[in-house]
């Protein structure tokens, strides 16, 4: 087993140095990799591929400010000046200011959302779907344009958010379009009829998917929304803002608040809102829970997760290798359902680790706008600074850090850019790992990934389970009826069998237990948003 | 004086398929609507309803396991325990619960009757609502993608005070059709007629601890079932506005999911409204599974 770094300090002091004296765009990472005691000792087989820089070209406008969607227009925010920085995690500068809105900018936003809800609950459904279409088109015409400000804002590759974030974002609106007109074939024997005013309130980790998850639903059910960006995420939903104003949505049926935790618990918290949706972390979901419980607000959460991911010695070894892989580093591991804890049948553990440790070596980390990176930049130097803290505690508590993900090193590690700025952290993972340690528990929502073994299946069912969360789970197996078994055990909203982290907007998505409540995506995601009494 | 003397029975709690008196030691005493008293019951405490949480925890696996069609059939059995019991719940119901007209469709042998359609209704649901609620997803790549309803857990039901036989159930019967275990806390105010279902409940061969009824005060074990982190679900009715924020405040403790309904009495009796897999919903989680559908 790779020790890479000495127990019992912290990794940013003591962590390998790498080699600096790496000329660029040489071996690249495998040369970053082998500058790591551990990776000496286990030299990379095959050839090493040289990267030239490819860096994203388009050229997206970008204000010096933003202020607040309310009502079909822009608007200031009421407290005058109110305006903070958004910053590309890539190299720390400021992209642009966006306002802060207040509770009275929150009730100017729910009170235009109230106004436009008759007419647009009222609209002909296939009127509504055709709104809904044409936003669809539209975020397709505009796909790169939308993917390199996601990237700019967000510190993800551009690779992730052309590729998968911004199709998956079009898709959503295309599919929900379609139920508009089709409800109540959605739910038999019931007259499905909207909610109201939906207070929607989403995560930095895909800042426009989130988006999509949330207003294509609740507008394709006759709802109005008003929506509250991440504050370190804004820019995306700013830019949807200007395609709804495009293709000439109703003003009032999307208003879109910019700002910090404060206002989106002033918006969740407005008495005039029917309905809240929140995704992000399940302290802050509690939280609403109990701001909503003297209302009659419906609620839907979907909140944090430790998802396992099982690899039982009859599988497709390089097939598993590439799902844990994208299963944990896809995102920088930003993503609720990352596959963070690997179990792994005992016979085949030595066997996966090496693998892991030479794919894991083969991604590229650094400039989320080169198209060849892997691995962008951490959301923010706050999300960096608490995986740092997770890091720490993992070797405190006695795990083994292979490939410590530290910042600094990044430069050594990317063939194609040097960098002296940036929320960086190289992929890793712990060997040695027991059930009881808080990485083995906790949801880290970074690079890291928890390496432990088990013996039988029910031992891997056991410990899969043995979390308060229920999100995802992956399941690796050639063997058809040990891989049902298994999946039908496992208690977690999404399984994946022999694959990972794959997305449809057909396909609902959402937890058991303290991962929330609520599924988005598909028929069973339209619930969230309709009323079904009579 | 007659020359016998009545026997006449305290009722018991239904814990774990036994009938165990509450642990506090604490009995009731049951009024009839013209205030003479009837008769004594249990009367659960925090530890009893612990105690039917666990045994409802225990349980639920083996009952979710269970077929689907066995599932049915065990529920069916119970309708046909409570048709034997008709007589008896009748009057019960009728000498003491608010709101019933003695003689009506909706009195004592309406609800009675109500009851066992009720559980017939969710009987044959158990094998149905899974084709309902899940479904094949068309995703877009080479994948084999399809989402199914699985039980949440263990789900308390607060049962109403009227109808209190018919609520109990009606809120019952979804959860467990779909493989949930149940403890359901009667309406303090009527608690005879869900004792005497027990003893149905105890003949219909669902598994011990599948279904846990207490008799109590509801009111003092609301806001313990509400922060309970071993119950998933809580399907509740006729809570006022305090019991039902301190009910819907416990999403917070565990992410239970909660559902409190808010019904007329006439809305009981109505299958339209009662008998439809969206009552059933709540109760279950989806699950979505993906596999790769190429070579």
């Amino acid at each position: 087993m790779a020790r890479t770094t000495p127990k019992r300090t912290s990794p940013t002091t003591k962590a390998p140095k790498p080699d600096r004296a790496t000329p660029r765009g040489k071996a690249g990472s495998r040369a970053a990799a082998q500058a790591t005691p551990a990776a000496s000792s286990k030299p990379s087989r095959g050839g090493t591929w040289d990267y030239a820089p490819a860096p994203e070209t388009v050229k997206v406008a970008i204000a010096e400010h933003y202020d607040l969607f309310i009502n079909g227009e822009f608007v200031p925010p009421r407290e005058g000046d109110a305006h903070f920085d958004t910053i590309n995690p890539a190299n720390e500068s400021v992209l642009s200011r966006v306002a802060q809105g207040s509770p009275e900018d929150v009730d100017r936003a729910v009170r235009a959302a109230r106004e436009a809800f008759p007419a647009w609950s009222g609209l002909k459904p296939i009127e509504r779907a055709k709104y809904i279409f044409r936003l669809a088109r539209r975020i397709q015409e505009r796909a790169r344009e939308l993917a390199v400000l996601e990237t700019l804002d967000s510190g993800k590759p551009i690779k992730e958010s052309r590729d998968v974030d911004l199709p998956l974002v079009a898709a959503h609106f295309f599919y929900h379009a379609g139920w508009a007109d089709k409800l109540a074939y959605a739910f038999p024997g019931r007259a499905p009829r909207p909610i109201g005013v939906c207070a929607q309130v989403i995560p930095w980790n895909f800042p426009l998917l989130m988006a999509a998850w949330k207003l294509a639903p609740a507008l394709a059910c006759g709802n109005t929304c008003v929506l509250k960006p991440a504050e370190t995420t804004p820019l995306s939903a700013l830019r949807l803002a200007e395609i709804c104003r495009e293709i000439e949505l109703p003003p009032g049926v999307v208003n879109i608040v910019t700002g910090d935790g404060r206002t989106g618990a002033a918006l969740v918290s407005h008495p005039d809102v029917d309905k809240v949706a929140f995704t992000g972390s399940t302290d802050v979901g509690k939280r609403i829970a109990k701001s909503v419980a003297a209302t009659s607000k419906r609620l839907t959460l979907e909140l944090g997760g430790k998802s396992a991911n099982i690899i039982f010695e009859d599988a497709s070894i390089d097939q598993a290798i590439e799902g844990i892989i994208s299963g944990i580093y896809f995102n920088q591991g930003e993503v609720c359902c990352a596959g963070s804890r690997l179990l792994v049948q005992e016979s085949i553990l030595d066997r996966v680790v090496k693998k892991l440790r030479v794919r894991m070596a083969s991604l590229r980390v650094g400039d989320p706008m080169d198209k060849n990176t892997d691995v962008g930049a951490m959301n923010s130097a706050q999300q960096l600074a608490t995986v740092q803290k997770y890091l720490a505690l993992g070797i405190d508590e006695g795990a083994e850090l292979v490939l410590p993900g530290v910042r600094g090193e990044v430069e050594a590690q990317t063939p194609t850019r040097g960098f002296s700025k940036g929320y960086y952290c190289r992929p890793c993972f712990f060997t040695g790992v027991q059930p009881s340690h808080t990485i083995a528990r906790e949801e880290i929502f970074g690079p890291v990934l928890s390496v432990m073994s088990f013996r039988t299946p029910e031992e891997a069912i056991a410990r899969a389970n043995n979390t308060p969360y229920g999100l995802a789970a992956g399941v690796w197996t050639d063997k058809g009826s040990k891989i049902f078994d298994v999946a039908r055990k496992l208690k977690a909203g999404v399984v994946w069998m022999n694959t990972y982290n794959k997305f449809d907007p057909a396909s609902p998505f959402g937890g058991f237990k303290e991962s929330g409540f609520g599924r988005e995506g598909g028929v069973q995601g339209l619930r969230a948003y309709v009323k079904l009494d009579s | 004086m007659s020359d016998r003397l009545e026997v006449l029975k305290t009722s018991k709690l239904f814990i774990d398929g036994k009938f165990p008196r509450s642990e506090s030691g604490r009995s009731m005493i049951v009024h009839d609507r013209a205030g003479k008293v009837l008769a004594h019951a249990s009367r659960a405490s925090r530890k009893d309803l612990r105690e039917a949480v666990e045994a409802a925890r225990r349980a639920q696996p083996g009952w979710a396991g269970a077929t689907a069609y066995n599932r049915g059939q065990v529920l069916y059995r119970l309708a046909e325990m409570v048709e034997g019991k008709a007589a008896e719940l009748a009057a019960l119901i009728d000498a003491c619960e608010s709101g019933a007209p003695g003689t009506a469709a909706e009195g004592g042998a309406g609800e009675v009757r109500a009851c066992v359609d009720r559980l017939v209704a969710y009987a044959g649901w158990a094998d149905k609502y899974s084709q309902v609620l899940g479904c094949n997803n068309p995703v877009a790549g080479p994948y084999y993608n399809f989402t199914v309803p699985e039980p949440t857990g263990v789900v308390c039901v607060l049962a109403p005070a009227s109808p209190s036989l018919l609520g109990l159930v009606a809120l019952a019967a979804p959860a467990l059709c779909a493989g949930n275990a149940v403890v359901a806390v009667a309406s303090g105010a009527s608690p005879l007629p869900a004792a005497v279902f027990a003893e149905g409940v105890a003949t219909c061969d669902l598994p011990g601890g599948v279904l846990n009824i207490l008799t109590t005060q509801q009111d003092e074990l609301t806001s313990h079932a509400a922060s309970h982190r071993d119950i998933d679900a809580i399907h509740a009715a006729g809570l006022d506005a305090k019991n039902t924020e301190l009910v819907r405040a416990g999403v917070a403790e565990n992410l239970k999911r909660v559902v409190v309904r808010s019904l007329d009495r006439a809305d009981w009796f109505d299958p339209r409204l009662c008998e439809n897999p969206w009552w059933i919903e709540g109760f279950v989680e989806m699950k979505t599974m993906w596999h790769p559908a190429s070579v």
